[in-house]
């Protein structure tokens, strides 16, 4: 160690040269968002929790073609199918393990309905592992609530698809 | 507050003197308190985050908050502890960095007790303090806490060292061991703090040799305030220095183990040291409760003033935690042994010669 660096050591111009840097941060306007009270901006692309949707007559969209059940890469989905009443072919089953689930989009890309969509809600966190298994009735719900936002993210990522 | 036990009798003043106690331990602690939230806002603040803001306005009460969480939680003692020691470890911890306390006066005629010789109770004190984190290392029975605890200890161990002797350059220019005595020695006004005693040299005049050598002391005394500050550092284990429970390499050290209130203890007693620290910079080199241009002989305004000097030095530690990135365990042992140590019984040379020579203690 040379006499010039034990010098600069001993007069701590590195740390004052930090100290007026970070005096000169310190005051800077913050980009925190203030989570649970402030929430930054989703695109409409994106992936957050499953839903079922429905027709504007409230039929339910899903046709039991278990394309999504298919192309799933997780296995997360699993589709039981039957004819109903009226002929028509519908699921009487359709359950997403939400803890297998990937988020990777495959199943809306997949539906040729637009039935099974990734909606925009990401703040599903359960107490229980077993809440996380959905089913059928719940993602009917889910598709019930979110409708609005659904259809709006639809329209406006239309132009691209 | 001695003139008050004395006063009051054996049985009233016994009781009043543990009142005082309590008021100034309480006192403390509410210190402590705010100033952890005063340290997680300024690291915030240089990493560009707002840091805590929900509990209380501003996020002020989040201290009260983590304490609650912490002592409402389970305390986990590993089946291969030894129980005893487990548990006494973070009380012998807490009740040490409390006791050193005890000497410190907070303004003039205020402190639990004058003793003259206060700085020998604390060197004593804060050595002690090392056997509750070797003790919580040991009795954990795990490979982890007791390095950690070793490495903490070595390294109390090591800047005790430089503490002593820097704590020795401002007995020999005062001349006495009462923490009092120092904070007088200075109370002219700031060319009469040991920090900046250069000034003072050249203020008091006298011959030429007298200034020339006063000059050279005052400016090691301020040195020795920087060494005392980076010792302090090492010695709370705080960053740079921190690598006892290096956050984001190790876990936490000698307090892997622990959890709930027993981790509350040492954490608290760790703050309080630092607190501690502060309240030891500001009365041995920065005049204590005296303004910078007079003397305070107000009680009420001399604990004000040692309490404003106490937060600023604190934001300089949180400071250094903001900016300073953590040192090897080499080069911290390399810095106490081979650059303090000499640093600080050079000064201690020269400080004796200038005192010998022109000071008489003064």
């Amino acid at each position: 160690m040379s006499i010039f660096q034990a010098i600069k050591g001993a007069a701590m111009t590195d740390f004052l040269g930090t100290f007026v840097l970070a005096m000169k941060v310190y005051f800077r306007r913050k980009p925190t968002v203030n989570y649970p009270f402030e929430k930054g901006p989703l695109s409409p692309r994106f992936r957050g929790e499953h839903a079922l949707r429905r027709y504007a007559n409230g039929e339910e969209r899903c046709i039991a073609c278990k394309l999504c059940e298919a192309i799933c890469p997780a296995q997360a989905i699993t589709i039981e199918a039957q004819p109903r009443e009226d002929g028509s072919r519908r699921t009487t089953r359709y359950d997403i393990d939400m803890t297998k689930c990937i988020y990777c989009g495959f199943c809306q890309e997949a539906c040729p309905v637009d039935a099974i969509v990734e909606g925009p809600n990401f703040e599903y966190a359960t107490e229980t592992r077993e809440e996380l298994f959905y089913n059928k009735e719940r993602l009917l719900s889910n598709g019930d609530r979110w409708e609005r936002e659904i259809a709006k993210n639809l329209e406006l990522d239309a132009p691209y698809r | 507050m001695q003139g008050l036990v004395h006063d009051l009798g054996a049985f009233w003043g016994t009781l009043a003197g543990i009142g005082l106690s309590l008021l100034y331990l309480v006192a403390v602690l509410l210190t402590v308190a705010f100033i952890l939230v005063f340290d997680r806002k300024v690291w915030a603040a240089v990493q560009m985050r707002k840091g805590p803001n929900v509990v209380g306005p501003f996020g002020l009460l989040q201290s009260f908050a983590d304490f609650l969480k912490f002592v409402l939680k389970e305390i986990v003692i590993p089946s291969g502890a030894n129980k005893t020691v487990f548990v006494i470890a973070p009380v012998i911890t807490v009740l040490t960095s409390f006791m050193a306390w005890a000497v410190v006066p907070m303004a003039p005629g205020w402190g639990i007790s004058n003793m003259n010789v206060g700085i020998l109770y604390i060197l004593a004190i804060s050595s002690l303090g090392i056997y509750g984190i070797i003790m919580g290392g040991w009795a954990s029975n795990s490979k982890y806490p007791f390095l950690g605890a070793l490495r903490s200890a070595a390294q109390m161990v090591s800047y005790e060292v430089s503490i002593g002797f820097v704590i020795v350059t401002v007995l020999l220019l005062v001349g006495s061991l009462n923490l009092t005595d120092i904070v007088n020695h200075q109370k002219a006004g700031i060319w009469d703090w040991h920090a900046f005693s250069f000034i003072g040299a050249i203020v008091h005049g006298g011959s030429f040799a007298k200034v020339a050598l006063g000059v050279v002391t005052g400016l090691i005394m301020f040195m020795m305030l920087w060494i005392f500050f980076i010792s302090a550092l090492a010695e709370t284990n705080r960053p740079p220095f921190d690598l006892p429970e290096a956050e984001s390499e190790l876990v936490a050290g000698y307090q892997v183990e622990y959890s709930a209130t027993l981790y509350l203890l040492f954490m608290m007693a760790e703050y309080v040291n630092i607190v501690f620290m502060c309240a030891m910079i500001s009365i041995m080199f920065l005049g204590g409760w005296n303004l910078p241009w007079a003397e305070v002989t107000n009680p009420f305004i001399g604990c004000l003033v040692l309490y404003v000097k106490i937060w600023v030095i604190f934001f300089l530690f949180a400071m250094v935690k903001a900016i300073v990135p953590r040192y090897r365990y080499d080069q911290l042992m390399r810095i106490g042994w081979k650059i303090f140590l000499p640093t600080t019984l050079v000064a201690v040379a020269v400080v004796g010669a200038y005192v010998a020579f022109f000071g008489g203690n003064a």
